[in-house]
């Protein structure tokens, strides 16, 4: 018979494998997103290096390309900030059930490494796990995507110099594109939702040509994206409360 | 205005990891507030809906292009494709369409 350490150790290592066979096709995903994310950074004049370094520290890939967009036409550290405390809000829910997933016992230590993996995907899996999340499984994951985002990222930069214009053209679209796939499944299983997401769209395009013509330039991108999220969410929370259960459907489904 | 891109970066890496670790270290107890908690469920459809449009739009070489791709993406997100299929299907959309010698 084990001792307890070992039958801990050799439990942890079988959780740690689960969490990297997981992750692996987030990996991939990751890698794809993170080219053209890398091709934007390069066209925001970042080198290769930066821009692998943020995407290994801030592993996000709404607030990353809103990062660049910000850098790219001249921001200041306030409207940094202020966009990824919007932009990133969601992971403050996602860590709230990320919370009741974990056990009561789990030590600081593993809570404050487990926080650096809390993505949009790995969320996903990770509430997906039967009974409680180990951190080992978050570990495991985190060691095989967070790679697949950070070399994807340096390669986009360094590589995509190289490409010829259509190419480049073509996976700028890439990053939108994931957006659609992350909002659209649950908008067509919510008339809530689906109403939010084509009333956000209007209101962007609306905003985006008013801003435009009155030439507001104090105005910028930035500013926009959180007074139209705090808005229209502020708005939907109020004239549609979710559910307990409504709240656990769409988060299942997100889970790729 | 921003003039170290490091700190620019540790900037945005601080206040997102401060976003996912705060719950996980301070919250115990789950949210009860019913408001702050539907606040929080719309934020993402909201701020990336609002980011992907009309941004898609003067993303690629030509505007035929990208409403294309917005398209091909919003039918394939709509029959529930896996995300990495939904941003190949955008980008070579993107290339095809930007082949046919017009406009």
């Amino acid at each position: 018979m084990l001792k307890r350490d070992d039958r801990v150790k050799k439990e942890g290592a079988g959780w740690f494998l689960r969490g990297m066979r997981d992750g692996l096709p987030i990996a991939l995903g990751y890698f794809a997103v993170a080219f053209a994310l890398g091709i934007n950074a390069m066209r925001a004049e970042m080198t290769a290096f930066q821009a692998a370094l943020m995407s290994f520290l801030n592993v996000t890939s709404a607030g990353e390309a809103a990062g660049i967009a910000l850098l790219g036409v001249g921001t200041t550290y306030v409207e940094l900030a202020f966009t990824q405390l919007v932009i990133n809000m969601r992971y403050l829910l996602m860590s709230c059930s990320l919370s009741q997933k974990i056990a009561p016992e789990t030590s600081m230590l593993h809570r404050f490494l487990i926080g650096y993996g809390v993505t949009d995907e790995i969320f996903g899996i990770s509430m997906a796990v039967e009974g409680r999340l180990r951190p080992a499984y978050s570990y495991g994951a985190i060691a095989v995507a967070v790679p697949g985002w950070t070399l994807g990222t340096l390669l986009g930069a360094l590589l995509g110099n190289a490409l010829p214009a259509r190419a480049v053209s073509a996976l700028s679209v890439a990053l939108y594109a994931m957006f659609l796939a992350i909002i659209l499944p649950p908008a067509r299983k919510s008339r809530v939702i689906a109403g939010v997401v084509v009333i956000s769209m209007a209101a962007g395009a609306g905003l985006h040509y008013l801003v435009k013509g009155l030439s507001w330039s104090w105005f910028t991108d930035g500013f926009q994206i959180i007074f139209l999220t705090v808005a229209i969410a502020a708005v939907a929370a109020l004239l549609f409360p979710v559910k307990e259960t409504q709240e656990k459907e769409e988060v299942s489904e997100n889970g790729e | 205005m921003v003039n170290n891109i490091y700190f620019a970066i540790l900037l945005m890496a601080l206040v997102t990891y401060i976003i996912r670790v705060l719950p996980l270290v301070l919250i115990r107890r789950e949210i009860t507030n019913r408001f702050v908690r539907s606040f929080l469920y719309y934020v993402p459809y909201v701020t990336l809906a609002v980011m992907t449009f009309p941004a898609i739009l003067f993303a690629t070489n030509v505007i035929w292009s990208a409403l294309a791709a917005l398209l091909v993406a919003v039918v394939l997100s709509l029959l529930r494709c896996k995300l990495p299929v939904v941003a190949l299907a955008a980008c070579v959309t993107v290339f095809l369409v930007e082949l046919i010698p017009f406009a």
